[in-house]
């Protein structure tokens, strides 16, 4: 190939006088440029490519160095450099020969060596500083070509600095005769005012010239320039806003030209332009907005046609009316053509209809109900930009009752695009966000993680998140958040054996311990990291996979039971008090931490302030194994049940006698690619369970749902369920949710989990104090002082003991009274207060206190105690009384 | 405004670029790499919209040949995709039946038409007639030039 280049290069005086073409005929590729265009698509590697334009390059840097070159066959060797540089190659000796070529050629010459300028050089390029005087030279010249094109390279780029050089000439241009010149000139200045705005300060009315100019090109021009000026200060153009109706509706009309029409619309780029400008003038103006009603009305209604540049006029159009004051008329149309963007099965429609839709429903959330279900179904569209635009949307709709949802849509969106991304972003989140986060968050994650099959991208992803964690634990551990230690320790514990081959399994384990032993990890982070390394431990158990949760248990416990070792590092000797943290406590305290809350005062701090209930709900039913594997087996609750046994595990076993969990409709609807298709049978779905009145929901949970069987529904239904749980809370039914939210179904596989397994998981991570109180004789004034001194305040409400012949609040205490041995000190109205005292255990003899009070049909007791696992305890037991009373 | 026009082909083979605002040499290999890898790599049956940093990217595929802007966020992108047939139709009426060869081996010419359509990266012309009256005359131009005829041309504008 190189001996055919050589050869021609030899040729090359001969040759270059055939080389221009005339007219529009096709470049024969027999000329120089054809042949190094063919010699390169003979090539096969791209290092054959870069000898052979380094070659050209070579040969073209000898002839424009060369003094009997001449312009003409400089314009052609120009050629060939620019397609060197498209290539990605520098030709940058050749910059000064084009602008050489742009000064002395002539006018054809000239228009290469302009185009060469405009596509080698930039603003700032020194080199540009050469050309001004030819421009100024060509935009003075009497040949309109020559002028032309010294307004476009000045359009296309021009140094600021030497603008005001050539002003007054482009200016002079605006009053030229000839309408093409005039439009370039404006569009010149338009340049300049956007790269030196100041410098165009004092020909603002010449602009109005332009805009009054009687040709309709020059005035479409002036409109650039106007967009920007009004979008920067509207105030200052209100003035303008009649001429610009005016002249929107002799465009909407028909009255221009037939050559402004494009594919019979009129004018659409200026229709555009002037629906923008109208859109900054009438924002929040009544008065404006006023004026410009009836033509944006006429817009809508004359741009029916079914072509791509209507639907883009009637896109502007509805932006416009959704931008300035509203008119409810206008409005009501606009939606109505959203709509049609939205149902068009042109996906480039679809896609505006939803971008549309995202910015109405900022104004009117309840635009989006109608769409509902296309919304749903481009959830799961195949194309990412309609289901990134999907989530915008969702986005803009969120609120209290839906964020749980659509969180989870966006992440889910996330961890199919872009794996890696996805991690390194949540490790910054988990990171900066830390403690502060929703519970939720964490969850979610895992559940993302966890979900799906074990197919080599999960199982990657998952290599990439342990090996993200090993190399954090690596380093400094200490800032890390409490969560993210935990969801660390998690994963940790589930996939650490996806790497396990290429190093020493051990060094996670220790990483683990290292962990564990710090001052800095919480108790229940401890827990978690706990479970982790009981996982490692039984990993190869563990990765044989298709046990049954109980079984995964036991042989952990098996060989946590046969190993003394380990067992004695992994179930340190207890100190239930935690006197080792008294120092830390009081030094936090000292610098102004806020006092311990216990996990339930936590909970109802949270209930109070989302008027959510947030309370764990019981279970009813006997749960069989089956329905703990809707699940898988690594479900992140599994251990998110176990770190609360430190201090909760009182609440998870009394959940499962005493009540009922509202699923009404519920069922694993969730998955990895969005919505799960009917694949678990009928035994396997969770049974509709029987509502009964549950006293842990607090009086502000929602109404209870009309029951539906939540097997065998439709996968339209199960469209309409997400739906219901996307749009909550929009339209005025903002009250009822159809379903519960995904973190139900969790809680309830908690539930399921719990009822199996607690008694496994109790035993091995934290035996329950066994408590047995007796009455504490106190008076009332010994109690009010005892109270105060107490810091350990729980609240929790209590189902009320009803009898026919006593009041509930007196039913209630003496029920436990009888049960538990307590004193009643003493009831006033619907207040009653209670003490008893410890007679074993490591809080022996301490007291507690109860202060109880009737609030509409349940209990509210408060709590306190100075053994904080006290009331937690007694609490439990309360629960359990009054159920079986 | 337009930020810059990309054509492309198949595989991934700049055809033509217009840089409407100064972006230094390595942002531009960059934005060329990141847009054919972006465009190529689109299914089937997607729409004809990208996000790329803040701008709106807007492609439409003719025959082989990829035709890709980018946009600033409030554009119409529907009206980009006009832009872009726009030219196409422009390029077609110059060569008549065009093809990716003819952008190939004229494509100065391609620049040409380009620039009497768009100007600092707003549509100066729309007027399929206009534009191509313009670019007849400077063709003459060449014509006449050729004949070696050195006298100055004042050219007939519409």
């Amino acid at each position: 190939m190189s001996d055919v280049v050589e050869k021609t290069l030899s040729a090359l005086p001969s040759l270059l006088s055939l080389d221009s073409q005339a007219g529009a005929g096709k470049l024969s590729p027999s000329s120089k440029l054809g042949n190094l265009i063919k010699g390169i698509t003979e090539l096969t590697s791209k290092h054959e490519e870069e000898r052979l334009i380094k070659k050209e390059l070579e040969s073209i840097k000898e002839q424009v160095a060369s003094p009997n070159t001449t312009m003409r066959q400089m314009k052609e060797i120009m050629v060939r450099a620019i397609y060197c540089e498209m290539l990605g190659y520098q030709a940058s000796f050749s910059y000064i020969h084009a602008i050489k070529l742009a000064q002395q050629g002539s006018v054809l010459e000239k228009r290469v060596g302009y185009l060469a300028v405009s596509l080698f050089l930039n603003e700032t390029d020194e080199f540009l500083l050469l050309l001004v005087n030819t421009v100024l030279k060509d935009l003075q010249s009497t040949n309109l070509i020559e002028v032309c094109m010294a307004l476009t390279v000045v359009s296309q780029m021009f140094p600021k600095d030497m603008i005001p050089a050539i002003l007054p000439v482009v200016e002079e241009k605006l009053t030229h005769p000839k309408e093409i010149i005039r439009r370039k000139a404006v569009l010149a200045l338009y340049k300049f005012y956007l790269i030196a705005p100041n410098q165009v300060q004092h020909i603002h009315s010449k602009f109005r010239k332009a805009l009054c100019d009687k040709d309709p090109g020059v005035m479409t021009a002036s409109l650039h320039i106007y967009l920007q000026l009004i979008k920067e200060n509207p105030e200052s153009y209100k003035d303008l806003t009649g001429s610009m109706v005016t002249i929107l509706r002799q465009v909407v009309g028909g009255k221009l030209p037939l050559d402004f029409n494009y594919h019979s619309v009129p004018a659409p780029w200026l229709q555009i332009q002037l629906l923008r400008i109208l859109a900054y003038l009438g924002k929040e103006d009544q008065g404006t907005s006023e004026m410009m009603y009836d033509v944006l009305e006429e817009s809508l209604r004359r741009a029916e046609m079914n072509h791509n540049i209507t639907y883009a006029i009637l896109f502007e159009c509805v932006k416009t009316i959704y931008t300035v004051h509203p008119k409810s008329q206008l409005l009501e149309k606009a939606a109505e053509c959203i709509g049609n963007f939205v149902l068009s099965p042109k996906i480039n429609l679809k896609y505006l209809g939803l971008k549309a839709l995202t910015y109405v429903v900022q104004q009117d959330a309840n635009l989006a109900l109608p769409h509902q279900m296309t919304i749903i179904e481009c959830l799961d569209h195949s194309d990412v930009i309609i289901k990134r635009e999907t989530l915008e949307l969702l986005f803009r709709i969120t609120n209290a009752q839906n964020v749980t949802v659509i969180v989870e849509k966006m992440l889910e969106f996330l961890r199919l695009t872009y794996n890696v991304w996805f991690i390194q972003t949540m490790n910054s989140v988990f990171s900066l966000g830390g403690d502060v986060m929703q519970p939720d968050i964490p969850n979610n994650f895992l559940r993302l993680l966890a979900e799906g099959v074990d197919n080599v991208e999960d199982r990657q992803l998952r290599l990439f998140a342990v090996d993200s964690y090993v190399s954090l634990l690596q380093g400094e551990t200490a800032k890390l958040p409490q969560r993210f230690l935990q969801v660390i320790s998690w994963v940790l514990g589930e996939y650490s054996y996806l790497r396990e081959e290429e190093s020493d399994p051990g060094s996670v384990m220790r990483l683990l311990a290292r962990l564990l032993d710090q001052r800095h990890t919480s108790t229940e982070t401890r827990s978690w990291v706990l479970g982790a390394m009981t996982k490692l431990c039984s990993s190869p158990v563990y990765s044989g996979s298709l046990n049954t949760v109980l079984r995964q248990k036991a042989q952990e416990l098996m060989i946590l039971s046969q190993d003394t070792k380990l067992r004695a590092r992994v179930l340190p000797a207890e100190d239930s008090s935690l006197s080792f943290l008294d120092g830390y406590v009081s030094e936090a305290l000292a610098a102004g931490a806020a006092p311990y809350k216990s996990p339930h005062q936590r909970q109802e701090d949270l209930v109070q302030e989302k008027a959510l209930s947030l309370e764990p709900y019981g279970l009813s039913l006997p749960v069989s194994l089956s329905s703990c594997s809707i699940t898988d087996r690594r479900s992140p609750t599994l251990l998110s049940m176990s770190s609360g046994l430190s201090g909760n595990s009182t609440e998870l076993s009394h959940q499962e006698g005493s009540t009922t969990l509202k699923l009404e409709g519920v069922k694993r609807v969730w998955g990895k690619d969005g919505y799960l298709a009917q694949q678990q049978s009928a035994g396997e779905t969770p049974t509709p369970l029987v509502e009964l009145p549950s006293p842990l929901l607090s009086p502000q949970s929602p109404p209870s749902q009309t029951q539906k069987p939540s097997s065998g529904l439709e996968p339209d239904q199960e469209k309409r369920q997400l739906a219901s749980s996307l749009f909550v809370g929009l339209g005025s039914h903002n009250s009822v949710c159809l379903v519960r939210f995904p973190s139900t179904v969790w809680l309830f596989i908690k539930h399921c989990q719990s009822a199996n397994q607690s008694n496994v998981v109790k035993a091995l991570f934290k035996p329950l104090p066994l408590l047995l109180p007796v009455p504490l004789t106190v008076s009332t004034g010994d109690y009010g002082k005892m109270w105060l001194s107490f810091s350990h305040d729980l609240k929790q409400n209590l189902q009320l003991v009803t009898t026919e012949h006593q009041e509930p609040l007196t039913a209630t205490l003496d029920a436990l009274k009888g049960k538990l041995h307590l004193h009643v000190v003493d009831i006033i109205g619907s207040e009653g207060i209670v003490a008893c005292r410890l007679l074993q255990g490591p809080g022996q003899g301490q007291p507690c206190l109860l202060h109880c009070r009737v609030h509409a049909d349940s209990l509210a007791v408060w709590l306190r105690s100075p053994v904080p696992e006290l009331p937690d305890s007694l609490l439990y037991h309360c629960q359990k009384a009054l159920t079986e009373t | 405004m337009m930020h810059f026009l990309l054509l492309f082909s198949r595989q991934g083979k700049l055809r033509l670029q217009k840089w409407f605002t100064p972006i230094p040499e390595r942002e531009k290999k960059k934005i060329v790499r990141d847009m054919t890898t972006m465009v190529l790599g689109r299914k089937p049956r997607s729409c004809n919209f990208l996000h790329w940093k803040d701008l709106k990217i807007v492609y439409k595929k003719y025959a082989s040949l990829y035709f890709c802007c980018g946009l600033d966020a409030e554009e119409n992108e529907l009206l980009a995709l006009e832009v872009l047939h726009r030219y196409v139709e422009l390029l077609d009426k110059y060569f008549g039946n065009v093809c990716e060869l003819d952008i190939i081996f004229n494509f100065e010419k391609a620049y040409f038409i380009l620039d009497e359509f768009l100007l600092g990266g707003e549509v100066q012309e729309t007027s399929k007639q206009v534009v191509s009256r313009s670019i007849e005359a400077s063709d003459m131009l060449q014509e006449a030039e050729i004949d070696n005829s050195d006298y100055d041309l004042e050219l007939g504008w519409p």
